[in-house]
């Protein structure tokens, strides 16, 4: 109770406190302009809003800062602060915050530029919450996957092809059969995915009119905005049915509705307004007058697209490629509904293959024992996933931003 | 040096070659938009198709004695003393109802009343005792109520179930689609809208016909909350700081690169961040809406961050030089003039970020919000703290749904996306009607 009571009452105290530290310091302020407002250095009000801020940005932050500690305490096992500590040491800054701002508060004190230094601070704060979630999902991921090197050899993870978890122990956990899923689906993906939406964002933006592109454009985005759970269910009830009954079975190829080719059409059909949006960019960026002098020489538009502008923004529509293909990889719904669970290394894209993202969340669902290599395995999965797909980000902006420097 | 005399009259073959490739071009260019409208019309089909079945329901309608030899021996109509009378102490009442009711309308059968019995879903008895715990009153009398249908009677009337599917089908016959057409005949099985689809909780395995989105639409809600309150204050003030203030240093670099990089990391990361930081190391609670709330704040940071800075930029530089001019400190300029001139731009893409995360599934997965959830959850509770009871959410649930063995659950997964799509175009239509009325051309 006494826990709950803590945190149930802190956040309320340190709020009345800089309520109450708001009203006297800007009372003090008024007092001591002794009814002439133009001997103050600040209006009231700054007065005010400092003392506030006073109380609120230490307590906040000394309230994180304790909290960290209290948790990394926890995980080692020990009480390093208890709940009441933290309560009193919290309030304590804040009331010394309130007090101190009050105290200051006389006729020449600057409160406005003593409040904007505040609110820089809480802005810097605020722009540092990037690098703290870059920060945790490293850690989380790098922790937890030592601990699963340290169960399980990293030869064996990283070089062997079988995958076979067991949740009595004694588990393959190779990750090739994993990845060649990955990449096998992203391939397929990319193959349907780069061609239709190169040619949609050429056509959009080289040949169609105002009313064709008012139409096809927001119909692309649409694409965009659906959620991947959606396309999942799509490949589950319709695409993989129509493949199994049209395409695998009278070929002799499966009969497996789940198949490489089902998550990989769908996944593809995503990443059309991804890659038309990116290469749209890309194309637009080609200066006007590179287009009119090659019309200039007698080249056709076709021509002019092929040999001007395709050669010119390439650098761009790489990026794109690349771009599409970490959003592939780490494509999770659509694989989990759409590309069967089995862990196969085979050449037959109407089979059933899995990828990273499915085994980290089969790995990670229901119970869990963060002692035993089964689950921990979907830590060195997901640090593997981050660095596959970071790797690809770094290269595409780094491509992107390479090009862009030549025609500005 | 004779053939080009006539060159500019006739087409030669290398111009017919010429033009013949532009036209296969720009067709090219015509099939992939033809494709992407294609893959549109076709998914939404196949989704609107098999989802609206969820929005009605079947219904048979009986007149339900209520013996209080049965219910409550006792005669006081204690609810604590009748709730020892479990749901198997109803089901048999239904059954013998729904008899009554097929002697009365003058149908005969040769199914056995076990199987009679299963034309109604398990769920009726428990709604039956729910009914009766709440109104003891009514022991002793006839009640009228409308129960469920078993899911295959309720496919039935939708065209999902036919008499040849029931034919091979264990859990139905042949025989017991035809008595459900007598009783449609007799007026007494009625399928309609249903609104418990919007407000029922889940269900389990054996009764879709009584699962429903309540619980789930709850903690989207929640969910929605806490990334609004959190991802909004903490997105603006970033990209204020880096498009007003910052200065150009390696720190500032660092931090432009994270969120061009968070941007593009995928969700499923941001769900093992969640499981090891907010559960495992913070100690917060399992599939709580708070927990998935932050691990869409996260995920929504970089979106939001990234259009509240286009949105900044796209107020014009003499506005500030005017302010900074008559004497405003820089925070004052941009609090008082450039925030509420970008405030349209951020209002839009805040609605955007929220809609992502609001479709978002993978990361909700691996912090468990696939829990099988039947209670409500509330905001606050004194064990739970805020947002801390255990609930799931709109796409986890349609996840949920597809895993399960029953066909009546890819219908219900099928309207939850219909509800989800819904919800999602009503974001984004406020999002482009704000940007409509509001944007500015400078």
């Amino acid at each position: 109770m006494w826990v709950l009571d803590t945190v149930f009452s802190l956040p309320v105290l340190v709020i009345a406190l800089a309520i109450v530290g708001l009203i006297v310091a800007r009372a003090r302020a008024n007092i001591a302009a002794g009814g002439d407002i133009r001997t103050l250095a600040a209006l009231p009000r700054a007065h005010g809003i400092n003392t506030a801020l006073s109380v609120l940005v230490p307590a906040l932050a000394s309230y994180a800062l304790l909290s960290l500690i209290r948790l990394i305490g926890r995980q080692q096992g020990t009480e390093v602060l208890s709940a009441g500590t933290v309560f009193w040491a919290v309030l304590a800054i804040a009331a010394i915050g309130c007090l101190g701002a009050i105290l200051r508060s006389s006729a020449g004190f600057r409160a406005r530029l003593a409040s904007e230094a505040w609110i820089r601070l809480v802005l810097i704060a605020a722009s540092s919450v990037a690098i703290l979630t870059t920060l945790g999902i490293v850690l989380s991921m790098v922790f937890e996957t030592l601990q699963f090197f340290r169960q399980y050899d990293w030869r064996d993870f990283f070089l062997s092809a079988d995958w076979a978890p067991n949740f009595r122990g004694n588990s393959a956990l190779g990750i090739l059969p994993l990845l060649w899923g990955t990449l096998y689906i992203s391939f397929i993906a990319l193959v349907f995915a780069v061609p239709v939406g190169l040619f949609a964002a050429i056509y959009l933006s080289e040949y169609a009119g105002p009313r064709m592109r008012s139409v096809a454009k927001p119909l692309i985005e649409i694409l965009a905005g659906i959620p991947t759970i959606v396309y999942g269910l799509f490949a589950l009830i319709t695409v993989g049915p129509v493949l199994r009954d049209y395409f695998a079975q009278p070929l002799g190829l499966g009969d497996s509705a789940s198949s490489v080719m089902t998550a990989g059409l769908v996944m593809g059909i995503m990443l059309i307004p991804f890659v038309s949006s990116l290469s749209d960019d890309a194309i637009n960026a080609v200066p006007q007058a590179m287009r009119d002098g090659s019309s200039a020489l007698g080249a056709t538009r076709s021509e002019t697209v092929r040999q001007v502008v395709i050669p010119a923004a390439l650098p761009g529509i790489a990026g794109a490629v690349l771009l599409a293909a970490s959003r592939a990889i780490g494509e999770t719904m659509i694989v989990v509904l759409g590309a069967g669970a089995a862990a196969r290394l085979s050449l037959n894209p109407f089979e059933a293959m899995t990828t990273i993202t499915v085994k980290i969340v089969s790995q990670l669902t229901g119970d869990t024992d963060f002692a035993s290599p089964e689950t921990l395995v979907a830590f060195a999965l997901g640090l593997t996933l981050f660095t596959l797909t970071l790797g690809l980000n770094v290269l595409a902006l780094k491509i992107v931003r390479k090009y862009r420097e030549q025609y500005e | 040096m004779s053939e080009m005399a006539n060159s500019l009259l006739v087409r030669d073959p290398r111009t017919r070659q010429r033009n013949a490739a532009e036209k296969r071009f720009r067709t090219y260019g015509q099939a992939a938009i033809g494709i992407a409208a294609l893959a549109l019309i076709v998914l939404l089909i196949s989704v609107v198709s098999s989802g609206l079945g969820a929005f009605r329901q079947t219904y048979i309608t009986l007149e339900i004695p209520l013996p209080e030899a049965k219910l409550d021996k006792s005669g006081q109509r204690d609810p604590a003393v009748m709730a020892k009378v479990t749901t198997f102490g109803y089901a048999p009442l239904l059954r013998d109802a729904l008899l009554q009711q097929l002697e009365a309308s003058g149908i005969t059968t040769t199914l056995p009343g076990k199987d009679i019995g299963a034309l109604l879903s398990k769920e009726a008895a428990a709604s039956l005792r729910d009914n009766v715990l709440a109104n003891p009153d009514l022991i002793g009398g006839t009640v009228t109520m409308d129960v469920l249908a078993e899911g295959r009677i309720d496919g039935y009337f939708k065209g999902r179930v036919t008499m040849e599917s029931a034919a091979l089908d264990g859990n139905t016959s042949p025989e017991a689609l035809r008595i459900a057409q007598s009783l449609a005949d007799a007026d007494v099985i009625e399928t309609r809208i249903n609104w418990n689809f919007l407000t029922a909780p889940d269900a389990s395995d054996q009764r879709p016909e009584a699962a429903g989105l309540g619980v789930a639409l709850l903690g989207s809600l929640y969910m929605m909350l806490v990334v609004l309150v959190l991802a909004l204050p903490i997105g603006v003030a970033a990209s204020i700081y880096l498009e007003e203030f910052a200065p150009k240093n390696r720190f500032s670099d660092l931090i432009e690169v994270n969120i061009s990089n968070l941007a593009a990391v995928p969700s499923i990361v941001f769900g093992i961040l969640g499981l090891a930081i907010f559960i495992n190391f913070a100690g917060l609670r399992q599939s709580s809406p708070l927990v998935g709330g932050l691990v869409l704040t996260l995920m929504t940071l970089p979106t939001i961050i990234i259009t509240t800075r286009a949105a900044l930029k796209s107020v014009p530089p003499s506005i500030r030089d005017a302010a900074l001019g008559v004497g405003a400190s820089q925070m004052q300029t941009v609090f008082h003039h450039v925030l509420p001139l970008a405030a349209p731009g951020i209002l839009t893409g805040t609605i955007i970020g929220l809609a992502q995360a609001l479709g978002e599934t993978a990361p909700l997965l691996l912090i468990g919000m696939v829990a099988f959830v039947r209670e409500y959850p509330a905001p606050y509770s004194e064990a739970a703290g805020l947002f801390g009871e255990a609930a799931t959410a709109l796409p986890v649930q349609i996840f949920n749904w597809t895993q399960r063995a029953d066909p009546g659950f890819a219908e219900r997964a099928s309207g939850a996306i219909i509800t989800l799509l819904v919800f999602l175009a009503v974001m984004n239509t406020v999002a482009v009607l704000l940007r409509r009325r509001f944007e500015r051309r400078w």
